[in-house]
Protein backbone atom coordinates (compact mmCIF):
# COMPACT_ATOMS: atom_id res chain seq x y z
CA UNK A 1 0.00 0.00 0.00
CA UNK A 2 1.15 3.53 -0.76
CA UNK A 3 1.44 5.59 2.36
CA UNK A 4 2.52 8.74 0.54
CA UNK A 5 1.82 9.77 -3.04
CA UNK A 6 3.07 13.03 -4.52
CA UNK A 7 2.31 13.83 -8.15
CA UNK A 8 3.71 16.58 -10.38
CA UNK A 9 4.69 18.73 -7.46
CA UNK A 10 5.82 22.25 -8.32
CA UNK A 11 6.91 24.97 -5.97
CA UNK A 12 8.02 28.49 -6.73
CA UNK A 13 9.14 31.17 -4.31
CA UNK A 14 8.47 34.47 -6.04
CA UNK A 15 9.79 33.81 -9.52
CA UNK A 16 12.21 31.06 -8.52
CA UNK A 17 11.15 27.51 -9.29
CA UNK A 18 12.48 25.30 -6.50
CA UNK A 19 10.59 22.11 -7.38
CA UNK A 20 9.83 21.32 -11.02
CA UNK A 21 7.41 18.49 -11.48
CA UNK A 22 8.34 15.94 -8.84
CA UNK A 23 6.43 12.70 -8.41
CA UNK A 24 7.11 9.97 -5.91
CA UNK A 25 5.40 7.29 -3.87
CA UNK A 26 6.42 5.63 -0.66
CA UNK A 27 5.07 2.18 0.13
CA UNK A 28 4.46 0.78 3.56
CA UNK A 29 7.68 -0.47 5.15
CA UNK A 30 9.89 1.29 2.66
CA UNK A 31 12.86 3.49 3.54
CA UNK A 32 13.49 6.23 1.00
CA UNK A 33 16.64 8.34 1.15
CA UNK A 34 16.74 11.67 -0.67
CA UNK A 35 20.21 12.97 -1.47
CA UNK A 36 21.46 15.94 -3.43
CA UNK A 37 23.43 19.17 -3.17
CA UNK A 38 22.16 22.01 -1.01
CA UNK A 39 19.62 24.11 -2.85
CA UNK A 40 18.46 21.10 -4.86
CA UNK A 41 14.97 21.35 -3.35
CA UNK A 42 15.03 18.27 -1.15
CA UNK A 43 14.15 20.10 2.05
CA UNK A 44 11.40 22.02 0.26
CA UNK A 45 10.03 18.71 -0.99
CA UNK A 46 9.94 17.42 2.59
CA UNK A 47 8.24 20.61 3.77
CA UNK A 48 5.61 20.24 1.05
CA UNK A 49 5.02 16.62 2.03
CA UNK A 50 4.57 17.59 5.70
CA UNK A 51 2.20 20.49 4.89
CA UNK A 52 4.60 23.10 6.27
CA UNK A 53 4.92 24.70 2.85
CA UNK A 54 2.13 24.93 0.28
CA UNK A 55 2.84 23.51 -3.14
CA UNK A 56 2.26 25.80 -6.10
CA UNK A 57 0.87 22.92 -8.11
CA UNK A 58 0.55 19.17 -7.78
CA UNK A 59 -1.24 16.63 -5.65
CA UNK A 60 -0.46 15.04 -2.33
CA UNK A 61 -2.20 12.17 -0.60
CA UNK A 62 -1.74 9.98 2.43
CA UNK A 63 -3.14 6.44 2.49
CA UNK A 64 -4.94 7.28 -0.77
CA UNK A 65 -6.79 10.22 0.74
CA UNK A 66 -5.97 13.52 -0.95
CA UNK A 67 -4.62 16.38 1.14
CA UNK A 68 -4.14 18.53 -1.97
CA UNK A 69 -5.11 18.15 -5.61
CA UNK A 70 -4.05 19.90 -8.76
CA UNK A 71 -6.93 21.96 -10.14
CA UNK A 72 -6.29 24.11 -13.20
CA UNK A 73 -2.55 24.34 -12.62
CA UNK A 74 -2.84 25.15 -8.93
CA UNK A 75 -2.64 23.03 -5.81
CA UNK A 76 -5.94 23.13 -3.94
CA UNK A 77 -5.80 21.96 -0.35
CA UNK A 78 -8.46 19.91 1.40
CA UNK A 79 -10.51 21.25 4.31
CA UNK A 80 -9.21 21.56 7.87
CA UNK A 81 -10.59 18.21 9.03
CA UNK A 82 -8.94 16.30 6.17
CA UNK A 83 -5.62 18.07 6.68
CA UNK A 84 -5.77 17.21 10.36
CA UNK A 85 -6.31 13.59 9.40
CA UNK A 86 -3.40 13.71 6.95
CA UNK A 87 -1.18 15.19 9.67
CA UNK A 88 -1.99 12.26 11.93
CA UNK A 89 -0.44 9.91 9.37
CA UNK A 90 3.07 11.35 9.42
CA UNK A 91 5.71 12.50 11.86
CA UNK A 92 8.65 14.79 11.21
CA UNK A 93 12.09 14.96 12.78
CA UNK A 94 13.72 18.35 12.23
CA UNK A 95 17.33 19.19 11.64
CA UNK A 96 17.29 21.46 14.71
CA UNK A 97 15.18 19.09 16.85
CA UNK A 98 12.67 21.84 17.78
CA UNK A 99 11.93 20.31 21.16
CA UNK A 100 9.76 22.43 23.45
CA UNK A 101 12.33 23.97 25.81
CA UNK A 102 9.85 24.72 28.60
CA UNK A 103 8.69 21.10 28.82
CA UNK A 104 10.61 18.26 30.42
CA UNK A 105 11.64 15.39 28.17
CA UNK A 106 8.68 13.35 29.42
CA UNK A 107 6.21 16.18 28.79
CA UNK A 108 7.67 16.74 25.31
CA UNK A 109 6.62 13.15 24.62
CA UNK A 110 3.26 13.10 26.39
CA UNK A 111 1.71 16.52 25.80
CA UNK A 112 0.70 16.06 22.16
CA UNK A 113 -0.56 12.54 22.90
CA UNK A 114 -2.87 13.97 25.56
CA UNK A 115 -3.77 17.27 23.85
CA UNK A 116 -4.07 16.10 20.26
CA UNK A 117 -4.93 12.40 20.48
CA UNK A 118 -6.85 12.60 23.74
CA UNK A 119 -4.98 9.72 25.32
CA UNK A 120 -5.30 9.23 29.08
CA UNK A 121 -2.23 10.51 30.91
CA UNK A 122 -1.16 7.08 32.21
CA UNK A 123 -1.21 5.57 28.72
CA UNK A 124 0.68 8.53 27.29
CA UNK A 125 3.32 8.28 29.99
CA UNK A 126 3.68 4.53 29.60
CA UNK A 127 4.15 4.99 25.86
CA UNK A 128 6.66 7.80 26.42
CA UNK A 129 8.69 5.79 28.91
CA UNK A 130 8.79 2.76 26.61
CA UNK A 131 10.10 4.97 23.80
CA UNK A 132 12.68 6.64 26.04
CA UNK A 133 13.81 3.18 27.11
CA UNK A 134 14.26 2.27 23.46
CA UNK A 135 16.24 5.48 22.86
CA UNK A 136 18.44 4.72 25.88
CA UNK A 137 17.21 7.88 27.59
CA UNK A 138 14.89 6.57 30.30
CA UNK A 139 17.01 8.31 32.94
CA UNK A 140 16.48 11.67 31.20
CA UNK A 141 12.67 11.74 31.52
CA UNK A 142 12.78 14.55 34.08
CA UNK A 143 15.50 16.58 32.33
CA UNK A 144 14.92 19.68 30.21
CA UNK A 145 16.12 19.82 26.59
CA UNK A 146 18.92 22.33 27.33
CA UNK A 147 20.48 19.80 29.68
CA UNK A 148 20.93 17.25 26.89
CA UNK A 149 23.56 16.88 24.18
CA UNK A 150 22.51 17.40 20.56
CA UNK A 151 22.42 13.67 19.93
CA UNK A 152 20.24 13.10 22.97
CA UNK A 153 17.92 15.94 21.95
CA UNK A 154 17.53 14.45 18.50
CA UNK A 155 16.71 11.03 19.98
CA UNK A 156 14.06 12.69 22.15
CA UNK A 157 12.69 14.38 19.01
CA UNK A 158 12.47 11.00 17.28
CA UNK A 159 10.68 9.56 20.31
CA UNK A 160 8.29 12.55 20.36
CA UNK A 161 7.36 11.88 16.73
CA UNK A 162 6.98 8.13 17.32
CA UNK A 163 4.75 8.70 20.36
CA UNK A 164 2.02 9.87 17.97
CA UNK A 165 2.05 6.48 16.17
CA UNK A 166 2.77 7.84 12.70
CA UNK A 167 2.50 5.52 9.68
CA UNK A 168 5.43 7.32 8.07
CA UNK A 169 8.29 9.28 9.56
CA UNK A 170 10.17 12.07 7.76
CA UNK A 171 13.69 13.11 8.68
CA UNK A 172 15.08 16.46 7.53
CA UNK A 173 18.88 16.07 7.69
CA UNK A 174 18.64 14.59 11.19
CA UNK A 175 22.38 14.66 11.85
CA UNK A 176 23.41 17.91 10.13
CA UNK A 177 23.24 20.00 13.31
CA UNK A 178 25.20 17.48 15.34
CA UNK A 179 28.88 17.26 16.21
CA UNK A 180 30.43 14.44 14.17
CA UNK A 181 30.92 12.23 17.22
CA UNK A 182 27.20 12.42 18.02
CA UNK A 183 25.80 11.40 14.63
CA UNK A 184 26.33 7.68 15.31
CA UNK A 185 23.81 7.44 18.14
CA UNK A 186 21.09 9.03 16.00
CA UNK A 187 21.85 6.96 12.90
CA UNK A 188 21.80 3.81 15.04
CA UNK A 189 18.24 4.59 16.14
CA UNK A 190 17.08 5.21 12.56
CA UNK A 191 18.71 1.96 11.50
CA UNK A 192 16.82 0.12 14.24
CA UNK A 193 13.57 1.64 13.03
CA UNK A 194 14.36 0.48 9.49
CA UNK A 195 14.84 -3.06 10.78
CA UNK A 196 11.41 -2.83 12.42
CA UNK A 197 10.00 -1.91 8.99
CA UNK A 198 9.08 1.64 9.92
CA UNK A 199 8.19 3.58 6.77
CA UNK A 200 10.64 6.47 6.48
CA UNK A 201 11.75 9.27 4.17
CA UNK A 202 15.19 10.57 5.05
CA UNK A 203 16.83 13.65 3.59
CA UNK A 204 20.49 13.15 4.36
CA UNK A 205 24.08 13.95 3.53
CA UNK A 206 25.33 10.70 5.07
CA UNK A 207 25.99 8.66 1.91
CA UNK A 208 27.26 5.54 3.66
CA UNK A 209 24.23 5.59 5.91
CA UNK A 210 21.80 6.13 3.01
CA UNK A 211 23.36 3.26 1.11
CA UNK A 212 23.12 1.05 4.13
CA UNK A 213 19.65 1.79 5.41
CA UNK A 214 17.56 2.80 2.38
CA UNK A 215 15.56 0.55 0.09
CA UNK A 216 15.40 3.29 -2.48
CA UNK A 217 17.43 6.42 -3.15
CA UNK A 218 16.43 9.58 -4.97
CA UNK A 219 19.08 11.98 -6.20
CA UNK A 220 17.73 15.50 -6.63
CA UNK A 221 19.33 18.47 -8.31
CA UNK A 222 17.89 21.74 -9.57
CA UNK A 223 14.39 20.88 -8.37
CA UNK A 224 14.06 17.63 -10.32
CA UNK A 225 14.65 13.97 -9.61
CA UNK A 226 17.79 13.21 -11.60
CA UNK A 227 18.13 9.59 -10.69
CA UNK A 228 16.14 7.09 -8.68
CA UNK A 229 16.64 3.45 -7.78
CA UNK A 230 18.20 1.07 -5.30
CA UNK A 231 21.16 2.38 -3.28
CA UNK A 232 23.32 -0.04 -5.23
CA UNK A 233 22.27 1.65 -8.49
CA UNK A 234 22.17 5.31 -7.49
CA UNK A 235 25.07 5.52 -5.05
CA UNK A 236 27.01 2.44 -6.21
CA UNK A 237 26.67 2.75 -10.00
CA UNK A 238 25.15 6.11 -10.89
CA UNK A 239 24.06 6.43 -14.54
CA UNK A 240 23.72 10.19 -14.74
CA UNK A 241 26.72 12.48 -15.04
CA UNK A 242 25.29 14.89 -12.46
CA UNK A 243 24.89 12.11 -9.89
CA UNK A 244 28.43 10.91 -10.49
CA UNK A 245 29.75 14.45 -10.17
CA UNK A 246 27.91 14.99 -6.88
CA UNK A 247 29.04 11.69 -5.38
CA UNK A 248 32.60 12.25 -6.51
CA UNK A 249 32.76 15.69 -4.95
CA UNK A 250 31.25 14.12 -1.89
CA UNK A 251 33.86 11.41 -1.50
CA UNK A 252 36.61 13.97 -2.00
CA UNK A 253 35.41 15.98 1.00
CA UNK B 1 2.30 69.70 61.74
CA UNK B 2 3.71 66.80 63.71
CA UNK B 3 5.78 64.16 61.94
CA UNK B 4 3.22 61.61 63.00
CA UNK B 5 0.36 63.50 61.32
CA UNK B 6 2.48 63.87 58.21
CA UNK B 7 3.27 60.16 58.10
CA UNK B 8 -0.39 59.36 58.58
CA UNK B 9 -1.38 61.56 55.62
CA UNK B 10 1.37 60.15 53.40
CA UNK B 11 0.35 56.63 54.43
CA UNK B 12 -3.22 57.30 53.29
CA UNK B 13 -1.89 58.64 50.03
CA UNK B 14 0.28 55.59 49.62
CA UNK B 15 -2.77 53.32 49.84
CA UNK B 16 -4.23 55.18 46.84
CA UNK B 17 -0.86 54.86 45.06
CA UNK B 18 -0.97 51.10 45.69
CA UNK B 19 -4.54 50.86 44.31
CA UNK B 20 -3.55 52.69 41.12
CA UNK B 21 -0.49 50.45 40.78
CA UNK B 22 -2.27 47.12 41.20
CA UNK B 23 -5.46 48.02 39.31
CA UNK B 24 -3.34 49.25 36.38
CA UNK B 25 -1.35 46.00 36.25
CA UNK B 26 -4.44 43.80 36.61
CA UNK B 27 -6.05 45.67 33.72
CA UNK B 28 -3.15 46.36 31.38
CA UNK B 29 -1.20 43.08 31.46
CA UNK B 30 -4.09 41.06 29.90
CA UNK B 31 -5.32 43.99 27.79
CA UNK B 32 -1.83 44.23 26.26
CA UNK B 33 -2.26 40.69 24.91
CA UNK B 34 -5.62 41.61 23.33
CA UNK B 35 -4.02 44.68 21.77
CA UNK B 36 -1.26 42.46 20.38
CA UNK B 37 -3.89 40.17 18.82
CA UNK B 38 -5.57 43.22 17.32
CA UNK B 39 -2.27 44.34 15.85
CA UNK B 40 -1.82 40.89 14.30
CA UNK B 41 -5.43 40.53 13.18
CA UNK B 42 -6.32 39.47 9.65
CA UNK B 43 -8.80 42.37 9.53
CA UNK B 44 -6.91 45.32 8.11
CA UNK B 45 -9.20 48.03 9.64
CA UNK B 46 -8.70 46.54 13.11
CA UNK B 47 -4.94 46.61 12.56
CA UNK B 48 -5.09 50.29 11.54
CA UNK B 49 -7.12 51.21 14.60
CA UNK B 50 -4.79 49.33 16.93
CA UNK B 51 -1.66 50.79 15.33
CA UNK B 52 -3.09 54.32 15.64
CA UNK B 53 -4.00 53.64 19.26
CA UNK B 54 -0.49 52.37 20.10
CA UNK B 55 1.08 55.29 18.29
CA UNK B 56 -1.02 57.85 20.22
CA UNK B 57 -0.50 56.16 23.58
CA UNK B 58 3.26 56.05 23.12
CA UNK B 59 3.55 59.35 21.31
CA UNK B 60 1.75 61.72 23.69
CA UNK B 61 2.33 62.48 27.39
CA UNK B 62 0.54 60.26 29.87
CA UNK B 63 -0.33 63.42 31.82
CA UNK B 64 -2.20 64.79 28.81
CA UNK B 65 -3.96 61.44 28.29
CA UNK B 66 -5.19 61.50 31.89
CA UNK B 67 -6.65 64.97 31.33
CA UNK B 68 -8.41 63.83 28.14
CA UNK B 69 -9.88 60.78 29.86
CA UNK B 70 -11.03 62.89 32.82
CA UNK B 71 -12.47 65.90 30.97
CA UNK B 72 -13.25 64.20 27.64
CA UNK B 73 -16.69 62.75 28.46
CA UNK B 74 -17.98 66.16 29.48
CA UNK B 75 -16.22 68.36 26.92
CA UNK B 76 -16.73 66.04 23.94
CA UNK B 77 -20.11 64.46 24.61
CA UNK B 78 -21.61 66.69 27.29
CA UNK B 79 -21.90 63.66 29.56
CA UNK B 80 -21.69 64.39 33.24
CA UNK B 81 -19.31 61.73 34.65
CA UNK B 82 -20.11 60.00 37.96
CA UNK B 83 -18.99 61.64 41.16
CA UNK B 84 -15.98 59.39 41.69
CA UNK B 85 -14.85 59.68 38.07
CA UNK B 86 -11.49 61.17 39.12
CA UNK B 87 -10.23 57.80 40.29
CA UNK B 88 -11.95 55.94 37.43
CA UNK B 89 -10.32 58.27 34.91
CA UNK B 90 -6.87 57.68 36.42
CA UNK B 91 -7.27 53.91 36.30
CA UNK B 92 -8.70 53.99 32.76
CA UNK B 93 -5.94 56.30 31.53
CA UNK B 94 -3.19 54.22 33.08
CA UNK B 95 -4.60 50.92 31.84
CA UNK B 96 -4.98 51.99 28.20
CA UNK B 97 -1.56 53.65 28.24
CA UNK B 98 0.31 50.72 29.76
CA UNK B 99 -1.54 48.15 27.62
CA UNK B 100 -0.04 49.80 24.52
CA UNK B 101 3.48 49.39 25.91
CA UNK B 102 2.83 45.83 27.05
CA UNK B 103 1.44 44.93 23.61
CA UNK B 104 4.72 46.02 22.00
CA UNK B 105 6.75 44.14 24.60
CA UNK B 106 4.70 40.98 24.00
CA UNK B 107 5.16 41.39 20.26
CA UNK B 108 8.93 41.49 20.69
CA UNK B 109 8.81 38.37 22.87
CA UNK B 110 6.55 36.40 20.57
CA UNK B 111 8.46 37.32 17.42
CA UNK B 112 11.72 36.19 19.00
CA UNK B 113 10.45 32.61 19.33
CA UNK B 114 11.92 30.46 16.52
CA UNK B 115 9.58 29.42 13.70
CA UNK B 116 10.57 25.82 14.43
CA UNK B 117 8.44 25.89 17.58
CA UNK B 118 5.30 26.63 15.54
CA UNK B 119 6.27 24.04 12.94
CA UNK B 120 6.90 21.31 15.50
CA UNK B 121 3.52 22.02 17.11
CA UNK B 122 1.76 22.08 13.75
CA UNK B 123 3.23 18.76 12.64
CA UNK B 124 2.26 17.18 15.96
CA UNK B 125 -1.34 18.29 15.31
CA UNK B 126 -1.78 21.10 17.83
CA UNK B 127 -4.43 23.64 16.79
CA UNK B 128 -3.43 27.30 16.50
CA UNK B 129 -5.01 28.14 19.84
CA UNK B 130 -3.31 25.18 21.55
CA UNK B 131 0.02 26.14 19.98
CA UNK B 132 -0.29 29.68 21.29
CA UNK B 133 -1.45 28.79 24.80
CA UNK B 134 0.80 25.78 25.44
CA UNK B 135 3.93 26.41 23.40
CA UNK B 136 4.30 30.10 22.57
CA UNK B 137 2.78 31.99 25.53
CA UNK B 138 4.83 30.31 28.29
CA UNK B 139 8.06 30.94 26.38
CA UNK B 140 7.01 34.52 25.65
CA UNK B 141 6.42 35.24 29.34
CA UNK B 142 9.96 34.22 30.19
CA UNK B 143 11.45 36.31 27.39
CA UNK B 144 9.54 39.51 28.22
CA UNK B 145 10.08 39.48 32.00
CA UNK B 146 13.05 41.88 32.04
CA UNK B 147 11.21 44.40 29.82
CA UNK B 148 8.02 44.07 31.89
CA UNK B 149 10.03 44.70 35.06
CA UNK B 150 11.22 47.97 33.56
CA UNK B 151 7.65 49.04 32.82
CA UNK B 152 6.46 48.08 36.30
CA UNK B 153 9.21 50.19 37.87
CA UNK B 154 8.19 53.11 35.67
CA UNK B 155 4.57 52.58 36.69
CA UNK B 156 5.46 52.94 40.39
CA UNK B 157 6.78 56.43 39.66
CA UNK B 158 4.09 57.30 37.07
CA UNK B 159 1.33 56.85 39.66
CA UNK B 160 2.33 60.32 40.89
CA UNK B 161 0.89 61.79 37.66
CA UNK B 162 -2.58 61.18 39.11
CA UNK B 163 -2.13 64.52 40.88
CA UNK B 164 -2.99 66.40 37.64
CA UNK B 165 -6.63 65.48 37.97
CA UNK B 166 -6.64 65.78 41.71
CA UNK B 167 -6.54 62.16 42.84
CA UNK B 168 -4.96 62.28 46.24
CA UNK B 169 -2.21 59.68 46.04
CA UNK B 170 1.07 59.95 47.90
CA UNK B 171 2.69 62.65 45.75
CA UNK B 172 -0.42 64.87 45.85
CA UNK B 173 -0.40 64.47 49.62
CA UNK B 174 3.25 65.43 49.83
CA UNK B 175 2.53 68.59 47.85
CA UNK B 176 -0.43 69.44 50.09
CA UNK B 177 1.64 68.88 53.22
CA UNK B 178 4.42 71.01 51.82
CA UNK B 179 2.11 73.95 51.16
CA UNK B 180 0.33 73.74 54.52
CA UNK B 181 0.92 76.74 56.84
CA UNK B 182 2.64 74.53 59.43
CA UNK B 183 4.60 72.60 56.78
CA UNK B 184 7.51 70.47 57.98
CA UNK B 185 9.51 71.77 55.00
CA UNK B 186 11.23 69.33 52.63
CA UNK B 187 10.51 66.38 54.88
CA UNK B 188 7.27 65.32 53.18
CA UNK B 189 9.00 65.08 49.78
CA UNK B 190 11.97 63.24 51.23
CA UNK B 191 9.76 60.69 52.98
CA UNK B 192 7.60 60.24 49.87
CA UNK B 193 10.77 59.75 47.78
CA UNK B 194 12.05 57.11 50.20
CA UNK B 195 8.71 55.28 50.07
CA UNK B 196 8.74 55.23 46.22
CA UNK B 197 12.30 53.97 46.28
CA UNK B 198 11.57 51.20 48.79
CA UNK B 199 8.45 50.24 46.82
CA UNK B 200 10.61 49.80 43.71
CA UNK B 201 13.17 47.87 45.69
CA UNK B 202 10.40 45.42 46.58
CA UNK B 203 9.26 45.31 42.93
CA UNK B 204 12.82 44.52 41.81
CA UNK B 205 13.25 41.74 44.37
CA UNK B 206 9.87 40.18 43.52
CA UNK B 207 10.53 40.28 39.76
CA UNK B 208 14.02 38.82 40.24
CA UNK B 209 12.38 35.98 42.11
CA UNK B 210 9.88 35.38 39.32
CA UNK B 211 12.74 35.38 36.80
CA UNK B 212 14.60 32.85 38.90
CA UNK B 213 11.51 30.68 39.04
CA UNK B 214 11.44 30.62 35.26
CA UNK B 215 15.11 29.71 34.93
CA UNK B 216 14.41 25.98 35.10
CA UNK B 217 14.75 25.96 31.32
CA UNK B 218 16.70 27.88 28.72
Amino acid sequence: MNILTMKNVKKSFGGTEVLRDISLTVEEGQVLAIIGPSGSGKSTLLRCATLLTEMTDGSLSYLGEPAAQSVGGRAVYADKARLKKARSVFGLVFQNFNLFPHYSVLKNLTDAQITVLGRPRENAEAKAMALLEKMGLADKAGAYPFQLSGGQQQRVAIARALAMDPRILFFDEPTSALDPELTGEVLRIIRELALEKMTMVIVTHEMAFARDVADRVIFMDGGVIVEEGSPEQVIGHPQQARTRQFLQRYSEN
Amino acid sequence: MSVQTMLGLLGQGFLTTLSIFFLTLIGSLPLGLLVYFGKKSRLAPLRWVVNAYISIMRGTPLMLQLMVVYFGPNLLFGVLPPANWRFGAVITGFIINYAAYFAEIYRGGIESIPAGQYEAAEVLGYTRVQTFCKIILPQMVKRVLPAVTNEVITLVKDTSLAYVIGVVEMFTRAKQINSAPDSPGMLAFVVAGVIYWVFNLVVTVVMARVEKKMSYYQ
